[in-house]
């Protein structure tokens, strides 16, 4: 039982009865239920007097909120509280400032608490649910995100109590106010193990209204119309796939969903399904129906049990009620959905390894000079597309694709999700308009550097992506704007680094995950990104030469160019564009060895500033490798051999006098 | 039948053939080390690139699994053709630096000498001809890749006695860098 319906039933808001019945549903049942669940859960409707959701994403678990749950739980039984919801949802999007929980009274607007701990949790319980006072030290924003591109403000009229006047609306909250939901347009809204509550904000229309009132060929025009491109890191355009797939003549035809995401940093397909699972359900339903196939797959890694175990509910319930398996809606359109997890091979999301490894074969690349649209998964027409992009999809034919279209840049329309991690205020997941600059996405999104330092470079696309620097902050971010900076959009992990980072010794990083990563097959991926990793190695060691710039990028071509699949295709990337805009710190690690960044150990030493040594002997104390000498009223002086450089007797001196 | 050029001579060949085998038909050398006429191409070393344009657009492509395509140009020695075969010679030649066949390749090619360092070398160049054979002419799955990135290998499975091995030696016969050495057991 899911906790929504373990409180419904113990707050008396749900009768027994209505839990268990399932039954084949019609497309006036989807109205029926939406009333229904609108009651349940909408204050406005009479659900109750107030609502509490907790966040419960991977995010959210990480950070305590089942222990938040268990605390309010006990908390709700020990008061025995009549008339007050408690819920559980997806991450909220804002994962720095986990666990996050959103309490709702009757005839004011939600307001959004972060940072909690149990004690805070019951804080909040008792004087804002029980007694009606927002409190405001945890309070982050009041109100509603903007959704498929529209926004409400709240304003006065939400009868917002005095406490909150110092609160802002969450559309001024940076990190909220400057993004559009679209394929994240459930996230936090609704209780992913409750496909009713999918069905009540709308889910499930597009289907109908693709039975009802569009042929195959209209649904594939209106995704061809809405401009839609692969979020999965080729960005070809969707439409252009699922046609081409339609008029393929081999039978049967196979849908896949890929959510293998193994980008480092990259989260945005496994958080879709922890917090809306039947969005992309949905969008395969439709795909299927728009190209004629009867059967899909999602291919998920093993590593995301929760997002695994979401979906698997999700297709049971989508199953009980009909909406998979044969004769959908009563109509003639039947279609089956199937898991395959994937066992953590990052190449595998390549789509020939992916399509041998659901077929029972190792998860190597292959050259196919056949499109997988003719030719795809055990040779039969196929189309390939990942989490995000089929999230996006019963939007698309709900409101149209020009409706999608109207939003993004001239060759990338509508949102994109991305993961902001790294050196940045605002670790979380966000979903912005194409065309943002990186400047709003990093400032005004991710509320800047911490610690006060200086940003550095973007790394976007993941594994094959590239840094972008400071000059380009201002430029709009879509798949050839990126490009042509010489990263690409990829999947959508946007790792920020700021001044204490050595560029070099992130490409070496990236490297070294794509020379373990390789599947082995092509020398020129397998040796080539060993020996490339090896040359990277001498430099942060020192011992680089001169020639070594040249030798790496003789290498990258040849990797680039002799490589089968897209992971040697790329893997060269975060060299080729550290060696384009970070070519000096290159140049100080061969030719002063010097590492600007103070990274690469064996090239900076620790030293004792004698003038600024006031005698304390801190740094003494600290030093875990006893690489420091010091007695009383004497200056402390540091032994390179035994110093490992970890930079503590830096941070403990009061006097900046090591360096 | 499909028309294309190769090295500036039109060729007319049945669908599905690939540029290598219309290459060696018209005796036009291209280095291979994975590929044998009895089994099927697997396409892992790399050294029969050649330089296909299509549609105006030039890229590289393996000749032994490249099939000929309508309108195609193909060039099995032009700069870029060269230039990356060479510095996957020295890839091969850091890999494998006692294999005298691949000395012997390199020297064709120009190469003496490699810039490039790897952890381990080995004489086994992981072309996989010896997995191929093994199952295609033997009729046994007695041995197979394992691992990956640098740590791939070719194993008998877990790596003991394969029992499925009926000692055909037909893996050491088709090895290009003599890398499999046949123990006689009891
Ligand atoms: C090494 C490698 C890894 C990939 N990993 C993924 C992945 O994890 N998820 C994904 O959707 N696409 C991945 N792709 C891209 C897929 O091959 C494919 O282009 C994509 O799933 C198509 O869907 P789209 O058109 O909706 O983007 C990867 C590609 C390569 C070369
Ligand atoms: S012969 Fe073509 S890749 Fe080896």
């Amino acid at each position: 039982m899911t906790p929504l319906r373990r409180i419904a039933q113990a707050t008396e808001i749900m009768k027994p009865e209505d839990i268990t019945t399932m039954q084949k549903l019609s497309i006036d049942d989807l109205e029926k239920i939406t009333q229904k669940v609108r009651k349940r859960t909408l204050l406005s409707e009479g659900a109750g007097r107030a609502k509490v959701t907790v966040h419960m994403g991977t995010c959210g678990i990480a950070a305590g909120a089942g222990k938040v749950l268990t605390a309010l739980e006990d908390a709700f039984k020990k008061n025995d509280v009549k008339g007050v919801i408690l819920t559980t949802s997806g991450c909220a999007g804002m994962c720095c400032r986990e666990p996050m929980i959103t309490v709702e009274l009757k005839g004011e607007a939600p307001v959004h608490y972060v940072g909690l701990s149990e004690e805070n949790a019951l804080q909040i319980f008792a004087e804002h649910v029980l007694e009606g006072k927002l409190v405001e030290e945890f309070a982050l924003g009041v109100g509603h995100e903007r959704f498929l591109g529209e926004s409400v403000r709240v304003g006065a009229a939400a009868a917002r109590s005095e406490e909150a006047e110092d609160v802002p609306d969450l559309l001024d909250v940076g990190f909220f106010g400057h993004q559009t939901l679209v394929a994240l347009k459930n996230r936090g809204m609704i209780d992913p193990e409750e496909i009713d509550e999918y069905i009540a904000r709308g889910g499930y229309r597009a289907l109908a209204k693709a039975l009802t009132q569009m042929t195959p060929e209209d649904i594939v025009n209106q995704v061809t119309i809405s401009g839609l491109r692969g979020r999965g890191g080729g960005g070809f355009p969707t439409g252009r796939k699922w046609a081409s797939a339609a008029k393929a003549t081999g039978r049967p035809k196979y849908i896949i969903c890929n959510a293998d995401e193994g980008d480092p940093g990259a989260y945005m397909d496994r958080s879709i399904i922890e917090s809306d699972p039947h969005s992309v359900i949905e969008g395969m339903l439709l795909s299927g129906l728009g190209v004629g196939s009867i059967e899909g797959y999602v291919y998920i890694r093993a590593e995301y049990p929760l997002a695994t175990s979401i979906l698997r509910t999700a297709i049971r319930q989508a199953r009980e009620y009909g909406l998979l398996g044969d004769n959908i809606f009563g109509t003639d359109f039947c279609f089956d959905l199937f898991i395959k997890q994937g066992a953590g091979a990052f190449v595998c999301g390549e789509s020939s390894a992916l399509r041998a490894s659901i077929e029972g074969l190792p998860g190597e690349p292959t050259s196919k000079y056949d499109h997988a649209t003719d030719k795809g998964l055990w040779e039969k027409p196929t189309v390939l597309n990942n989490v995000e992009t089929f999230a996006n999809v019963p939007i698309i034919i709900d409101k149209g694709g020009e409706w999608y279209a109207s939003m993004g840049t001239e060759t990338s329309k509508g949102t994109k999700v991305f993961s902001l991690v790294g050196n940045i205020n605002n670790t979380g997941l966000i979903e912005v308009e194409m065309g943002t600059t990186l400047r709003e996405i990093i400032y005004d999104i991710g509320g800047g550097i911490p610690n006060g330092k200086k940003f550095k470079a973007v790394q976007t696309g993941g594994p094959s992506g590239g840094c972008i620097p400071a000059e380009k902050l201002d430029m709009p971010v879509d798949f050839e704007q990126l490009k042509e900076a010489g990263s690409i959009m990829g999947s959508g992990g946007m790792i920020v680094m700021d001044e204490g980072t050595c560029v070099v010794n992130v490409a070496k990083y990236f490297i070294e995950f794509c020379n373990d990563e390789s599947c082995g097959k092509c020398i020129s991926c397998r040796d080539g990104s060993a020996a490339l990793l090896n040359i990277l190695e001498r430099i942060c060691d020192g011992k680089g030469q001169e020639e070594d710039i040249e030798l790496m990028k003789d290498l990258c071509g040849t990797i680039t160019d002799a490589s089968l699949c897209g992971l040697g295709t790329s893997l060269a990337n975060p060299v080729l564009s550290t060696l384009m805009y970070f070519g000096d710190e290159y140049i100080a690690h061969i030719r002063d060895k010097k590492c600007p960044a103070k990274i690469c150990k064996p090239l900076f030493q620790y030293k004792v500033i004698t003038d600024n040594c006031k005698k304390c002997g801190l740094c003494f104390t600290n030093c875990p490798s006893d690489a420091i000498i010091w007695k009383k009223k004497e200056v402390a002086e540091i032994i390179q051999e035994k110093c490992v450089k970890c930079g503590i007797c830096v941070e403990v001196c009061k006097f900046g006098a090591v360096e | 039948m499909i028309k294309f050029t190769l090295d500036g001579k039109e060729f007319e060949v049945t669908k599905g053939t690939t540029i290598l085998e219309v290459a060696r038909g018209a005796g036009i050398k291209i280095p291979t080390l994975c590929y044998h006429e009895e089994m099927s191409p697997y396409g892992s070393c790399r050294l029969c690139l050649v330089e296909v344009i299509k549609r105006g657009w030039p890229s590289i492509q393996p000749a032994c699994l490249y099939p000929a395509q309508e309108g195609i140009e193909v060039m099995t020695d032009s700069e870029r053709v060269r230039k990356n075969r060479k510095i996957l010679l020295e890839l091969y030649l850091a890999r494998s630096p006692d294999s005298e066949a691949i000395r012997e390749l390199a020297r064709e090619y120009g190469v003496r000498d490699t810039r490039f360092k790897l952890k381990e070398t080995s004489n086994c160049i992981l072309c996989g001809l010896c997995v191929r054979a093994c199952e295609e002419i033997s009729g046994r799955r007695a041995i197979s890749f394992a691992h990956r990135g640098s740590k791939r290998a070719i194993q008998t499975p877990f790596g003991e006695l394969a029992e499925l091995c009926v000692g055909c030696k037909a893996c050491a016969y088709v090895c290009p860098t003599r890398a499999i050495e046949i123990e006689e057991a009891d």
